[in-house]
């Protein structure tokens, strides 16, 4: 297992080069996107329209807690990722039309997810869900709260600038994703817990 | 008296710090765990998140989640002093940046900015109570889970005195003196539950051919199992599972989330629930599906059952799942008695 940097942003060939189970700890841009925020780029947004860019970007699955200084920056307050699967419909969309090469959430996405991420080279990278003082000391500047008025908080683009930010690979562009490999395994141990033989 | 600043605390108490019941099942699972792997520094990580927010008074998790509470309140105080108390602490907690803005308007999409909308945050109140008929005892037990420890602050409540209804006699003049006093008190119990654990809940109307689950702890066990294995890795394993058997929606959902009140080390006090949460934790963690969803020993640390009478044609199974950031905590505000 490897332990990788990554800089944002990211080329086709580095993103290529990561496997499931790799640790890497990203540094640079990345661009929080949620719920409104995936339907937003996908039914409203070109990448010409938007205050960053997202061609070889990270795309963070997470609604921070932020407050505003007095000088008027943001301080993160805490920032752990939320699940991903929400994200699932609008995901390839966004690979394909903004060129975002990784995506950092928790608990992994679908199928049609890592068919997008073989056929257009980017990764999934889990961060530990609930970590969100741990990660958010990776935080070292707010760029931008992008709709911030209209999305609110949580669902706002946060535009930050990290520093080892760590994650763990867990779907890679060669078409193995972790998750997909657990449920198939804990679907095996289940069904053994539910033959007939074994009743309470 | 004041019934704000108290909550408030409660509010960055639940926030920042785990109960410690919660802490040492962490730290026991991380044992557990196969060094330098995936899951063992899940763990690691979630462990120093935890010292972390203990030590900057900060959340834990940026979801702070709806606020649930549950009051007890001395016959004196009305409920909509304590409501509006709830709701004015709600919104200066969100100021402070102890809980992110999480009440959306289901309509309009905008949200409220202090976490107080239509029926958030979620608010259970009711008196007193010293005497519950014998007939309801079994049931008063398990809808009355015994508070966490508090530590420190003068505000801990002994998780005996919550007890009230089952405190036998003669068990203790120094208890009976002391539930006597918390009944003068507010006490209350609340918890953060966060978005993606309320998400992955589930459920099941038996009997359940697709599960072979049929009307009894057997199909209840299915069911579990099943829960489990559907939630993954998806809401911040490893878990604490309430479960309610029953037969109406509504009580069902509330009595499962209910469960999750209760301290991981509490055991049902009707037998054949206590056999079922021990069976349940250890079978849930043969799946191995793991801390964070990476795989590994320690999926769920505690799995919490509750069963209410139901109608002849209703049986119905709900799972509640809370993430390992199992933010509970109570205060008893005393002094609250209007005499």
């Amino acid at each position: 297992m490897n332990e990788v940097t990554l800089n944002v942003p990211l080329s086709e060939e580095t993103v290529r080069r990561l496997a499931v189970g790799d640790r890497v700890l990203v540094s640079g841009e990345i661009v929080t996107a949620r719920d409104r925020a995936h339907r937003f780029l996908v039914e409203e947004a070109t990448p010409g329209s938007l205050p960053f860019k997202l061609s070889g970007g990270v795309i963070y699955h997470a609604g921070p807690l932020a407050r505003r200084r007095a000088d008027g920056s943001w301080e993160v307050l805490a920032c752990g990722p939320t699940t991903s699967s929400r994200m699932n419909i609008y995901t390839p969309t966004l690979i394909k039309n903004f060129g975002v090469r990784a995506v950092i959430g928790k608990g992994g996405m679908d199928a049609e997810t890592l068919a997008a991420f073989a056929s257009a080279g980017a990764v999934y990278l889990s961060a530990v869900g609930g970590a969100a003082q741990v990660l958010a000391a990776a935080v070292r500047s707010v760029k931008l709260a992008f709709r911030l008025e209209d999305f609110g908080g949580p669902e706002a683009m946060w535009v930050f600038n990290v520093r080892d930010f760590p994650a763990v690979v867990t779907m890679d562009s060669r078409g193995h994703s972790l998750h997909d490999d657990l449920e198939r395994a804990s679907g095996r141990h289940l069904a053994t817990l539910l033959d007939k033989s074994n009743t309470f | 008296m004041d019934l704000v600043e108290p909550i408030v605390e409660l509010y960055r108490r639940m926030s920042s710090d785990l109960p410690e019941d919660v802490e040492r099942a962490l730290h026991a699972a991380r044992d557990r765990e196969d060094p330098s792997s995936p899951a063992r520094e899940a763990l690691d990580t979630i462990l120093q998140n935890v010292r972390l927010a203990r030590q900057m008074r900060r959340p834990l998790c940026q979801d702070t989640g709806i606020p649930v509470f549950y009051v007890t309140r001395p016959l004196a105080m009305s409920e909509r002093e304590i409501r509006e108390a709830i709701f004015e602490a709600t919104r200066e907690a969100t100021r402070a940046g102890i809980l992110r803005a999480n009440a959306v308007d289901s309509l309009t999409g905008k949200n409220s900015g202090d976490n107080v909308g239509v029926g958030l945050p979620i608010i259970h109140i009711r008196e007193h109570d010293a005497e519950v008929a014998p007939a309801d005892k079994s049931l008063a037990a398990q809808e009355s889970p015994t508070l966490p420890p508090l530590g420190g602050e003068g505000q801990g409540l002994p998780a005996s005195l919550y007890a009230v209804a089952s405190a036998k006699e003669g068990e203790g003049a120094q208890r009976k003196e002391k539930a006597l006093a918390v009944q003068g008190a507010v006490v209350i119990e609340a918890m953060l539950k966060g978005g993606g654990c309320e998400n992955v809940g589930l459920r099941y109307r038996l009997p359940d051919p697709s599960l072979a689950a049929s009307r009894d702890l057997e199909g209840v066990r299915r069911c579990v199992l099943a829960a489990v294995h559907a939630a993954q890795g998806r809401a911040c394993p490893p878990y604490v599972v309430g479960v309610a058997v029953g037969g109406a929606r509504d009580s069902t959902a509330v009595l499962a989330k209910r469960q999750l009140f209760r301290r991981l080390d509490d055991v049902s006090p009707v037998s054949p629930l206590a056999d079922l949460e021990a069976r349940l934790l250890d079978e849930s963690n043969l799946l191995g599906i793991g801390p964070a969803g990476l795989g590994g020993n320690t999926t769920v640390l505690a799995v919490k059952i509750a069963a209410e009478h139901r109608h002849p044609a209703s049986f119905f199974v709900e799972v509640s799942f809370g993430c390992w950031a199992m933010r509970r905590a109570g205060a008893v505000i005393a002094g609250t008695r209007h005499e």
